[in-house]
């Protein structure tokens, strides 16, 4: 069985968790850049939480499905003729049309048995700058037949059949996709990074005083925020060094760059923060346009912010859980 | 050398620390931070997700909330690396592997050979004479999937990156600057000086072993001829 595509939207691409364990390689987990959504979306579907789907990017796709597929869009408030997140049983032949992010700039769409296209290096993730995973190691595009696992058909039903509470072909609940902010800016807990002293007082209260505008050349690379320059006081050249997810990095030119899922896995720019790693899926739900500010954190908080999602997610995967009758 | 010990460790946010051995590229400390990253590498913890040494330090990507750590991922990484230094690193010789890479050095893959040749003062048959002769050493690998920087360019050839970057360098280009060579793994951006190419594929996803160089090893680039390039890129 597989999906069609007639439309593929603006960036679509083929993510699950990452592959992990080749940083020393240069390469980086990358995987969905909001992966709480992602482990929603395979949940209400009967996934496992780490299984491929699509991940669509401010404007969606229009698919076809070639057999009974149950399918969930969870993440951007997308405007879709599919109802939003929660599991939706999508006829054989039929189309769902997804078009603009009305809120939210990411959305993934779950299949029951997930996206079946070849794992490289342990991940099926699309990890566009080496042109590998996914579908050709590329966005997807108009014609692409996505495959679906051989008992996709089967698992759907099964599946369908076994939720609670239904209506038509969908069910009378939905999750809160929470890694989607209700408003702008939205607040993202930092750690000052290790050349944050090499900043003047007045320009570290110009990083965490600043309503930062996500500029339009941001990708799953990096977020170039827009706003005042940052001059570092300190001249010297930084011996290249390591860098994580939520790094924030200041060039030459004093634009900071936050470093997202497929970020380079050593830089030579000084680092004035590390976003907290709860936090980034937010970020990852700003559209280029879209404001954030940086509130100071230590690693204490950032232990507390991952617990509080934690409990959500589990609290929500419980519930779905419930709903499938187990 | 002195006994290794780190300088301090920075937290890389909340699922990473750095730490830092040298704030300067110290070649001893590089080769010292390599072996270190094996090792921990090799101990395959199951809270450790990566290892990357880079210049002059490690980090250490963790699951700060994996029940061995109890909490404090930072504390558990310092003492796993005082536990390894303490244990002795492997010898340098034992760690190291030598790459032979391909090069052809001739104009239609070279083209800024005869500006580096110019600014250095020779041919550029002695440029690629020269290039070919050293033995270099990763240093670190980062900036792209399989991208490596070595060490050990002869100091004649050491010239400054371009003023302006190229929008794209093909793959497989060998370019040097400053004190350090290259090998592009994918047509990227890059500001370096090309003086060849190699038909080998740097970094190849499908490959048992993705990456043609890793942190430490030798390389050697030998010179072949065109026709040998593109027999070799078939």
């Amino acid at each position: 069985m597989t999906i069609c595509v007639l439309r593929p939207g603006l960036l679509m691409t083929v993510q699950d968790l990452g592959r992990h364990g080749h940083q020393h390689v240069g390469l980086c987990p990358g995987g969905a850049m909001d992966p709480i959504s992602l482990m929603l979306a395979n949940a209400l579907v009967g996934n496992d939480p780490g299984a491929a789907a699509l991940e669509i990017t401010v404007l969606g796709p229009d698919l076809e499905f070639q057999g009974p597929t149950l399918v969930a869009l969870v993440g951007a408030e997308f405007e879709a003729d599919i109802p939003l997140n929660r599991p939706v049983m999508v006829e054989r032949n039929s189309h769902i049309s997804i078009s603009r992010a009305a809120r939210g700039a990411r959305g993934y769409l779950a299949c029951a048995g997930g996206i079946a296209v070849p794992e490289v290096l342990g991940s099926r993730s699309t990890y566009l700058p080496g042109g590998f995973g996914g579908l050709e190691g590329r966005v997807l595009k108009r014609g692409d037949l996505l495959p679906l696992a051989e008992n996709a058909e089967q698992l759907s039903r099964e599946r369908y059949d076994s939720l609670k509470n239904k209506r038509g072909a969908s069910v009378r609940w939905s999750v809160p996709p929470f890694s989607v902010p209700d408003r702008e800016p939205i607040v993202l807990h930092a750690m000052d990074g290790e050349h944050f002293g090499d900043f003047d007082a007045s320009m570290q209260r110009v990083f965490y005083d600043t309503v930062w505008r996500v500029a339009p050349d941001s990708n799953r690379m990096g977020y170039r925020l827009a706003g005042p320059v940052l001059e570092r006081a300190k001249k010297d050249e930084i011996l290249s060094g390591p860098t994580a997810l939520g790094t924030v990095q200041v060039p030459a030119n004093g634009v900071p760059i936050a470093l997202m899922a497929d970020h380079q896995t050593t830089g030579g720019y000084p680092r004035i923060a590390e976003i907290a790693s709860a936090d980034v899926p937010r970020l990852a739900q700003i559209a280029p346009g879209g404001t954030v500010h940086f509130a100071r954190c230590g690693l204490d908080m950032a232990a507390e912010l991952r617990n509080d999602v934690r409990n959500r997610l589990q609290t929500a995967l419980r519930g779905i859980a419930w709903e499938y009758g187990k | 050398m002195a006994k290794l010990a780190p300088l301090g460790a920075v937290p890389l946010g909340d699922c990473a620390v750095y730490i830092e051995f040298s704030k300067t590229l110290d070649l001893e400390v590089n080769s010292a931070v390599q072996r270190l990253a094996a090792m921990l590498y090799g101990r395959a913890l199951p809270w450790v997700r990566d290892v990357v040494p880079s210049l002059g330090g490690i980090a250490i990507h963790f699951d700060p909330d994996h029940a061995d750590v109890h909490g404090d991922a930072m504390s558990a990484s310092l003492a796993l690396v005082s536990e390894c230094l303490k244990q002795g690193l492997p010898k340098t010789d034992e760690a190291t592997r030598t790459v032979e890479v391909p090069v052809c050095y001739e104009a239609e893959f070279a083209p800024d050979l005869t500006e580096v040749a110019a600014a250095a003062k020779v041919t550029p048959d002695e440029a690629v004479a020269l290039h070919a002769a050293s033995e270099f050493r990763v240093l670190m690998i980062g900036f792209a999937p399989g991208h490596a920087y070595m060490g050990g360019l002869h100091p004649k050839l050491a010239v400054p990156r371009r003023a302006t970057p190229r929008p794209i360098v093909p793959a497989g280009s060998v370019a040097i600057a400053n004190d350090q060579t290259v090998v592009y793994p994918y047509a990227i951006s890059g500001g370096w000086n090309i003086i060849g190419r190699t038909p080998l594929t740097v970094f190849d996803a499908e490959r048992e072993s993705p990456s043609l160089f890793a942190a430490g090893d030798r390389v050697r680039f030998k010179p072949i001829s065109r026709g040998e390039f593109l027999k070799h890129a078939r």
